[in-house]
């Protein structure tokens, strides 16, 4: 263990990612817990060029660009963060069971798994979001969740189906254990860098995913995130009409974000399997 | 009479995270004869399968040759530049079939690749027509089957890519084999094939030496002309094959012939009994003769100092109870 | 004399486990694998036997249905006179044992040497309290030539190979199996090593009347070690007999041929002197 904690913080990739991820994390979370400002406060006139009262100028009602882009970077990390967890548990849970099972189970899972990856999520995903009325952050990162865990789903079957026919399973089975402590116990441990790696991509993609959804107006309520801040820029042209500090920030915040898990993911990956490895 | 290949005073470590050095090969002096077939056997972790890629000139980080030379032709070629190295001493003077080298076969590539791929390495101008035509042509003088090249590694027997990586690694005639444990993992049959082409390749004056590395000791009482015995990264014993298996003189050589297990009648006659202990951590090798805290003789003289060479035609051992 | 166990098994002693036309196939109907082709054998109480085939020849999958992680196409096993596939899990495993090839995957390497150990109490003796549990295994590891005060908290990576085997050997004590199978136990070990294990687990074959039964392609293991040997080939057994017999004076053709080609120390092979 301490060897691979070593390895991971001697990654340049993992380092710049991880810098940069809690350098967006503290500004999106700690942020706003500092400056106590209402990001729905009008402060100013319509797209406001940036001042001193208004570091980003304003939005299409007034509003500080600035304190929106940190309450939004908040709500889209929670939300990616629900997402991530969700889709991890389904897809980890699916993957485990249709894999140590094999069969028929494997079979009728792996069905649903593969109809769910071909429908395009984004379709689900904007039904979905139509059909529930109260669109909380914590519910727009459940429905992002239950609609990405297909690919998690895949890979984690791959890798139940050969670690079960490993000796210490076969030696748990003969010692009297049950298959869901099978899996538990002896399988599960054994994919756990996979599992966390699978995590970060799907937090990564629920972050994508959230700003999608709220570019076409179907993000969540009362709250700003960076996919609202989008919805509103494009809405009222800030594009058009030049008033770059209305859409740019969310941009850069959400590339930022996504390129850090990127590289937090790099590094894992070259730390986990050796093969990428260099000397 | 002059050697092939000859490794002198070598020591090799492999240098972990943290600084921990591995002495898997610690002062080791061996030479290859011409036409001869040198076993070098041992258990795990004796150093063998270094002392073999650093015979070859394929050790990597984390593994390190602290001190010695590898003669050849006069030269060392551990200070040779690598691509000097690379060009005209891998597959043309040394040839190396590395641990487990038939599993690590490109599954998605036709064995031909293989070939072309080594071929290529040293004559860039090569087609890969005539790459092909010079494998074919060599499996067919070997009584081989020409189709191994079209075929995949998974349509092959184990046996089957053993032997077809072993004629495709001598395409260029190397005087020198270096086969680490070529018929581990193959059955009996397979291997009996694996050891009835090295032989042929030798009696056909394709190559001109094998360094045949190995644990099995029934195996290199086969084929091999001189057997060297590795424990925990030094020599304890270097002869003829008979001077080795019928005429142990080490401590440590006489006990691992006497736990060869072997379907013949001494085997079911007496019980045998095991070299008590475990080798050494050669992180921290122990002081003196290695083999010592596991040395049915051992002698006070044996903890301190380490036992010097002693040479008897063409015998030599490293134990104290022989000066 | 004769060392191994000998098979002078009395008129009316009954089987310990029956094997009856198993088979196995693997694979869809149009693109079947026959592993185990009606194989049919029996192994008395007490017994060391060894199942001797090369690698494909079915011996692995036999191992496998004998200990319940396989089930048979066909045919059935009879263990203490009951069809296995009317015994309950845990009640046959109490009773039927195997050590794993491979001494580094069939540990867990979550897990301590203590917990490895533990499992084996859900097998027998579930009521045991922590002491009596650590205790006893203590006592088992002592008696596999362990040091417990040492390596009892230590996990697998640890340990040597010689060791791990050990601790199989172990906690196969712990539970104290009529049978055991041993699946190419020293494979992976050590010459040195090899034979002290193989010595154990004979040792303990003649103390508590277990039966062992190994499988393997090392003949000289098998020569070493067993009463009787079956010699399996393409998923069928080609030959049986006392291991003196089918060593030293086999029948089969390729049973002559497998012993030809297995490498000897007094003997070299023959014609490849004259390729030399």
């Amino acid at each position: 263990m301490g060897e691979v904690l070593i390895l991971v913080l001697r990654s340049r990739r993992f380092m710049i990612g991880a810098v940069l991820f809690l350098t967006v994390l503290a500004f999106g979370v700690i942020g706003p817990r500092i400056v106590h400002r209402d990001p729905f406060q009008m402060v100013g006139g319509l797209f406001d060029s940036p001042s001193e009262k208004a570091m980003l100028g304003t939005d299409n009602l007034g509003r500080d660009v600035f304190t929106q882009l940190m309450y939004g970077t908040g709500t889209s990390l929670l939300i990616g963060f629900v997402a991530g967890v969700v889709a991890t548990c389904i897809g980890v849970t699916v993957g485990a069971v249709a894999g140590f099972k094999g069969g028929f189970v494997d079979e009728l899972l792996m069905g649903i798994t593969n109809i769910l990856i071909t429908i395009p999520s984004i379709v689900v995903l904007i039904l979905l979001s139509i059909a529930i009325r109260s669109r909380s952050a914590m519910v727009m990162g459940v429905i992002i969740g239950i609609t990405s865990w297909p690919w998690t789903a895949r890979a984690v079957r791959a890798q139940t189906s050969s670690l079960k026919t490993r000796e210490h399973v076969d030696l748990a089975r003969i010692s009297g254990y049950t298959a869901v402590e099978l899996i538990i116990k002896e399988i599960l441990p054994y994919m756990f860098s996979y599992i966390f790696m699978a995590f970060i991509l799907q937090f990564s993609g629920g972050i994508t995913n959230e700003a999608t959804l709220s570019m076409l107006g179907l993000g969540p309520f009362q709250t700003v995130s960076l996919g609202v801040m989008l919805h509103w820029a494009l809405l009222w042209e800030a594009v058009r009409t030049g008033a770059w500090w209305a859409f740019l920030p969310p941009v850069v915040f959400l590339t930022i974000t996504s390129f850090s898990l990127m590289l937090i993911n790099a590094g894992l990956d070259e730390v986990f399997n050796p093969r990428l490895r260099k000397s | 009479m002059k050697n092939l290949l000859k490794a002198q005073d070598l020591k090799a470590y492999y240098r972990l995270v943290g600084g921990t050095e591995i002495r898997a090969v610690d002062g080791v002096t061996l030479q290859l004869r011409p036409h001869e077939v040198l076993g070098i056997a041992g258990e795990s972790g004796c150093g063998k399968s270094t002392l073999a890629a650093v015979m070859s000139l394929t050790h990597n980080p984390p593994l390190r040759v602290m001190d010695g030379l590898i003669m050849a032709n006069g030269s060392n070629l551990l200070s040779l530049p690598p691509e000097q190295v690379r060009r005209k001493i891998k597959g043309t003077y040394i040839s190396v079939v590395p641990q487990g080298a038939m599993n690590a076969l490109n599954p998605t590539q036709r064995v031909r690749n293989f070939a072309i791929d080594m071929l290529q390495e040293h004559h860039p101008e090569m087609k890969k027509s005539e790459a092909t035509d010079l494998a074919q042509s060599r499996l067919t003088d070997l009584s081989l089957p020409v189709r191994v090249l079209d075929s995949y590694p998974h349509e092959l027997s184990g046996g089957m890519k053993q032997r077809a990586i072993i004629v495709l690694s001598t395409l260029l005639d190397p005087k020198v084999l270096i086969a680490d444990e070529p018929t581990s993992a193959l059955d009996v049959s397979s291997q009996r094939s694996v050891i009835r082409l090295l032989l042929t390749l030798l009696g056909e004056g394709i190559i001109t030496s094998i360094a045949f590395i190995t644990h099995e000791l029934p195996l290199l009482r086969q084929v091999a002309d001189r057997i060297a015995i590795m424990y925990a990264g030094k020599l304890v014993e270097v002869g003829t094959m008979e001077e080795i298996i019928f005429d142990p003189r080490h401590p440590y050589t006489k006990a691992l012939m006497g736990s060869m297990l072997v379907p013949e009648k001494h085997v079911r006659e007496q019980r045998i009994e095991a070299i008590p202990g475990v080798p050494p951590d050669l992180k921290n090798p122990p002081d003196g003769c290695r083999f010592h805290p596991r040395c049915p003789r051992r002698q006070e003289i044996c903890s301190r100092e380490e036992p010097l060479a002693k040479t008897v035609g063409d015998r030599t051992t490293w134990c104290w109870l022989m000066q | 004399m004769v060392l191994a166990n000998a098979v002078t098994q009395p008129e009316g002693v009954r089987l310990l486990l029956e094997v009856e036309n198993l088979t196995k196939i693997f694979g869809s109907a149009r693109n079947e694998v026959v592993a185990v082709d009606n194989i049919s054998f029996g192994i008395y109480p007490g017994e060391v036997m060894s199942l001797l085939g090369e690698s494909g020849s079915g011996k692995s999958t036999t191992a496998r249905m004998i200990l319940r992680l396989s089930k048979p196409t066909k045919g059935r096993i009879i263990f203490k006179g009951q069809d296995i596939s009317t015994l309950k899990d845990i009640d046959y495993w109490r009773q039927v044992q195997m050590i794993f090839q491979d001494p580094f995957s069939s540990f867990n390497s979550f897990y301590s040497v203590h917990s490895f150990l533990g499992k084996a109490f859900r097998l027998t003796n579930n009521h045991l309290s922590e002491s009596e549990r650590t205790a006893r295994m203590e006592q088992s590891m002592e008696s596999v030539g362990l040091n417990a005060a040492e390596l009892l908290f230590k996990r697998p990576h640890e340990l040597s190979g010689g060791q791990r085997q050990r601790l199989m050997i172990a906690r196969a004590l712990l539970i104290g199996p009529d049978l055991l199978v041993a699946d190419e136990p020293t494979s992976m070990i050590d010459a040195s090593s090899r034979v002290g294990i193989l010595n154990m687990l004979m040792d303990l074959s003649r103390k508590h009347k277990m039966s062992i039964l190994f499988i393997t392609h090392d003949i000289g293991l098998a020569y070493y070690t067993s009463d009787r040997l079956l010699i399996m080939n393409e998923g069928k057994i080609v030959e049986e007999g006392t291991a003196e017999a089918v060593v030293d004076a086999p029948a089969q053709p390729y049973t002559k041929r497998l012993l030809a080609d297995v490498p000897t120390l007094r003997k070299a092979w023959d014609e490849e002197q004259e390729l030399a």
